[in-house]
């Protein structure tokens, strides 16, 4: 059969189950996008390429499966590296096709010549230049293989105009001939054992689990290790929703704005379980304060990440999921055998003294102030399904998102972990809705984020893909603000926005939105309940929030965890912790 | 003017990349950005026309090390990393150069490259440009005492290496005495 390379192309996705795909098309990609008419895959038209590549990651995130974006040259291949490096960062699947100039001008400073391979070179785990139509298949499958295997990540395809119009036999390749490419998923059994061994034999063991739990689908194997074994469980920020928040062994997020019991557990710890974390610097603090008197278990598919921050004392290369579950085989045989067990009834008590004392806590506003953050969050929590997704940018919402929602489920919560992108919130929601139109889905959103990306709700009103965006609207860049208010003597440059600049509620009506407000403690569950209502468009509310409200806690940056910050009514509690 | 010569703890990585386009950009590219400073590179096709050889020499701790070579083995391109030991290794460059050797002192040059084992190539009135191969160290040798007749121009290959060959009796035979 013959084909052009644009037939080929949009077969090939459509061979490798391609559903939906995010771009917008131009000059260069413009073969590519004939054949979309008659395919079975569902295009959506975004209004900017950083939306489709940030609703591919959203859609990545919710599904597992693969989000697929594709752009024209130059500036459009320019405006999908952010979401590239961001998914590369966060390790999300995602397969970005771009359109280039025709291979005979490259390099000949062409309209819309950008040299898209060697620009996304370092935000990529892999990228081709498609220099003959015959190759498409070939390279199609490699890409899908290399972005969902191993430690996951985001893949390029640059396609030269002439080469989508060049004609070329038609074939589907049963295999990928990478020779150097094959990821370790089974981890070494030598390791598996000793790290059992070290597991019984420890009196204050934490399990450390990141955004790898939910990249190999570990979430039940997790549960299972941590019940058998009676150890608490810290979720990093990209890990939330891996162990269920109200599980008694569940101690939520570590890390720069974790809580207390999280971020002092680990501290103390004398072994650390590390299952698909990286020893992120929002975590460690101060890598040379961090958890001093911890040996440390590290699970990882990537071998680099083993002894890039920490040095391990076991060791695993391997898929977390496989891992985790010859561990819990591991450690049944070892108290099969007889093994004792320390008492750990003396650490589990200063655990509990620590939640009691350091909950997760903020004062509730005074009359006639503006609405508090966290109150908002408790609200909208409260009011929606237990397995809703909930999404956000970055920034003081993130944190507070993050600490104040209960994540009970796998894969209900989106965000820009690595990369920090603000805007990110928006069309990672859009992206989500459409991988799981079942679920509500909620966009926490900031005011200076949402202002990023906020035309992608024209996407969503056009497609009727109905999103909901909670904008904590505090009129400032929040997070700068804390810093400089607590870092900078309260000096604070370049940070405020206007709460009425735009107006939200015009905009979100603009947009084909329903757009709602809300100003008081009374407002606030009327306008969720009637967001919550409406099913058959996007809608936006404009929670007017306290400028002044800051995240706690907080380990300020450079510092040793020890030097966590709590807010300010609890501070007459430090010290008392004890262990 | 620094000494050409690698520094002490040096290490060398043999790797082994598949024959692609854009391969050794992408192993540039994740030196720089990676914070990794290169000593020297030399990039050659192998027998196999599907693969080429990188020697990469580089002037880092071990920890570095473990860590650049686990970074370089994610380029999907990159088929095997050797991490040569010195002692272990034999090593090999080549030097190009050419030197003033005005008639006062051409035969001291002359046989300077003879005791080197190297080779003139071009004679010029008061210029000679002379070649030599052998390990780096000899190489670093050669270049310091050219240097007082005056250098030209000079150009060294970078190193290039492979594992120096087992000699040693078997382990099995070991354990059999």
């Amino acid at each position: 059969m013959k084909l052009t390379g644009a037939q080929a192309l949009i077969k090939s996705l459509e061979m490798e189950g391609v559903e939906v795909m995010f771009g917008l098309p131009g000059g260069a990609i413009l073969p590519v996008y004939d054949p979309i008419i008659d395919s079975s895959i569902r295009h959506i038209l975004v209004r900017h390429e950083q939306g489709a590549g940030h609703m591919a990651e959203g859609y990545a995130h919710v599904t597992g499966r693969p989000g697929v974006a594709m752009v024209t040259s130059g500036p459009a291949a320019t405006n999908i590296v952010t979401p590239l490096c961001d998914a590369y960062m966060d390790s999300i699947p995602m397969v970005v096709i771009t359109g280039q100039v025709p291979y005979s001008s490259i390099g000949s400073d062409a309209f819309q010549e950008c040299d898209t391979t060697g620009i996304t070179m370092s935000v990529t785990k892999h990228n081709w230049l498609v220099t003959k139509a015959q190759d498409i298949p070939e390279v199609v499958k490699e890409a899908f293989h290399i972005a969902t295997t191993g430690r996951p990540g985001p893949v390029l395809i640059d396609v030269p105009k002439d080469v989508s119009n060049q004609m070329m036999d038609w074939y589907w390749p049963d295999t990928v001939d990478l020779p150097g490419y094959k990821p370790t998923s089974k981890g070494h059994p030598r390791m598996i054992k000793e790290a059992a061994r070290l597991i019984l034999a420890s009196r204050r063991p934490v399990i450390y689990a990141g955004g790898g739990i939910l990249k190999a689908r570990a979430a039940d194997a997790l549960r299972e290790l941590a019940e058998l074994t009676g150890i608490h469980v810290v979720t990093t920020l990209m890990a939330r929703g891996a162990f269920p928040d109200d599980h008694r062994l569940c101690l939520g997020m570590p890390g720069m704005h974790g809580n207390y019991t999280a971020v002092t557990a680990m501290q103390r710890a004398d072994l650390l379980i590390a299952l698909g974390s990286r020893f992120d610097d929002r975590v460690t603090g101060k890598v040379d304060g961090f958890a001093p008197e911890a040996k440390i278990i590290h699970v990882d598919v990537d071998p680099a990440e083993l002894g890039k921050v920490r040095r391990p004392d076991v060791p695993v290369v391997g898929d977390c999921r496989l891992v985790i579950e010859e561990l819990v085989i591991a450690v049944r045989d070892l108290l099969a055998g007889g093994t004792e067990v320390p008492d750990r009834s003396p650490w589990n008590a200063t655990v509990n003294g620590w939640r009691a004392k350091y909950p997760l806590a903020y004062e509730p506003a005074a009359e006639g102030d503006a609405l508090k953050p966290q109150m908002v969050l408790e609200h909208l929590r409260d009011s929606t399904p237990d397995d809703t997704i909930l999404v956000s940018g970055v920034g003081q919402h993130q944190m507070w998102a993050s600490q104040y929602w209960r994540f009970n489920h796998p894969y209900t919560w989106v965000n820009s972990g690595g990369l920090g992108t603000m805007g990110f919130s928006v069309p990672a929601a859009i992206g989500a809705k459409v991988g799981r139109p079942d679920r509500m889905v909620w966009a926490v959103d900031g005011d200076g984020c949402f202002q990023m990306t906020a035309q992608e709700l024209v996407t969503a009103s056009a497609e009727r893909i109905p999103v909901k965006v909670a904008i904590l609207n505090n009129a400032y860049l929040g997070m700068v603000r804390q810093w400089q208010e607590m870092f900078y003597d309260e000096r604070y440059s370049e940070v405020y926005l206007s709460p009425d600049l735009p107006d939200y509620v015009k905009w979100a009506e603009a947009m084909g939105c329903v757009g709602l407000r809300a100003e008081t403690p009374e407002d606030i569950q009327p306008v969720i309940d009637k967001a919550n209502d409406i099913d058959d468009r996007p809608v936006v509310i404009d929670f007017r929030t306290d400028s002044r409200e800051k995240v706690y806690p907080m380990v300020p940056a450079g510092q040793a965890n020890d030097a966590i910050v709590v807010p300010p009514f609890q501070e007459g509690r430090h010290g008392e912790g004890g262990h | 003017m620094p000494h050409p010569a690698a520094p002490e703890k040096h290490h060398i990585l043999s790797v082994l990349v598949e024959n692609k386009a854009g391969v050794l950009a992408r192993v540039a590219s994740l030196f720089a950005r990676r914070g990794f400073n290169i000593f020297s590179l030399a990039v050659a096709p192998t027998d196999d026309e599907r693969f080429s050889r990188i020697t990469i020499v580089v002037d880092v701790e071990d920890k570095t090390i473990e860590q650049m070579t686990k970074q370089l083995f994610k380029l999907i391109n990159v088929v095997k990393i050797d991490e040569l030991d010195p002692t272990d290794s034999v090593e090999r460059e080549l030097l190009l150069c050419t030197v003033r050797a005005d008639p006062s002192v051409r035969s001291q040059v002359v046989e300077m490259v003879q005791i080197f084992e190297g080779r003139i190539l071009a004679v010029g009135h008061d210029v000679l440009t002379v070649s030599m191969e052998g390990n780096p160290t000899k190489v670093d040798d050669f270049e310091e005492l050219l240097r007082p007749y005056g250098i030209v121009e000079l150009q060294r290959t970078g190193r290039v290496a492979l594992r120096k060959l087992q000699r040693r009796p078997r382990p099995q035979a070991l354990q059999a005495s």
